[in-house]
């Protein structure tokens, strides 16, 4: 083995595999953001993106960079743990910031738990 | 980097790339405000993204430090909208 040989191919498909994986997850994501009705369910689709994309993307870069023989690189686990700390603070503060508009403006939100007379559930 | 890496690293861009074509159209579509804020949000999250999966295509680990800026600077942003579309003010 000298200083160019190629890297070892098991690596590369973990993190190929691991990438294309991230990459239709956002684009799930996005089309949800895109076709949900209301604003609350559409609040649910980022969510996708910035916690199993990001961990499948995460994965990826821990695979790729810790298979070159310079040990493990696990700095980016960093974004992670930012992520993971931040994404709920801005779901809870965009929540609350629809609900205040959306009652506002005249709407009776959170609609009644009680089903409705002659809803089909 | 083999081909098939290099390959998937290009179809994954491509994704992202489309995700954010995706983002960018409620953000300028979006019927209220707080979609817009939603989808700005969402296009830092794929940014973000997007940076991880430029460190593995041009191999080098100087995006890790960009990608985590960009986390950070997503949720301030994110936060003080929101919090201006709540009070009318961020900073009260």
């Amino acid at each position: 083995m000298n200083l160019f040989t190629p890297l070892p191919s098991v690596g590369e498909a973990i993190t190929a595999l691991l990438l294309l994986a991230s990459g239709l997850v956002v684009l799930v994501a996005a089309l949800g953001l895109w076709r949900l009705p209301d604003f609350f369910s559409r609040m649910h689709a980022p969510a996708l993106a910035s916690t199993l994309a990001a961990w499948l993307v995460t994965f990826a870069s821990i695979a790729y960079f810790s298979t070159r023989g310079d040990g493990l690189a696990l700095h980016v686990w960093l974004i992670i743990i930012v992520l993971s700390i931040t994404a709920p603070v801005t779901t809870i503060v965009l929540a609350r910031a629809a609900l205040f508009r959306r009652r506002h403006s005249g709407d009776d939100l959170p609609p009644p738990l009680k089903p409705q007379d002659g809803a089909a559930d | 980097m083999s081909p098939l890496l290099s390959l998937a690293v290009t179809i994954t861009l491509m994704l992202y790339v489309l995700a954010m074509g995706i983002g960018l159209a409620r953000l300028m579509r979006g019927p209220t405000a707080q979609d817009r804020v939603l989808a700005l949000d969402f296009l830092y999250v794929v940014g973000m993204l997007i940076m991880l999966a430029l460190a593995i295509r041009y191999d080098s680990a100087m995006y890790f430090e960009g990608a985590l800026l960009m986390v950070l600077f997503g949720f301030v942003s994110s936060v003080a909208l929101a919090k201006f579309l709540l009070r009318g003010e961020v900073i009260e």
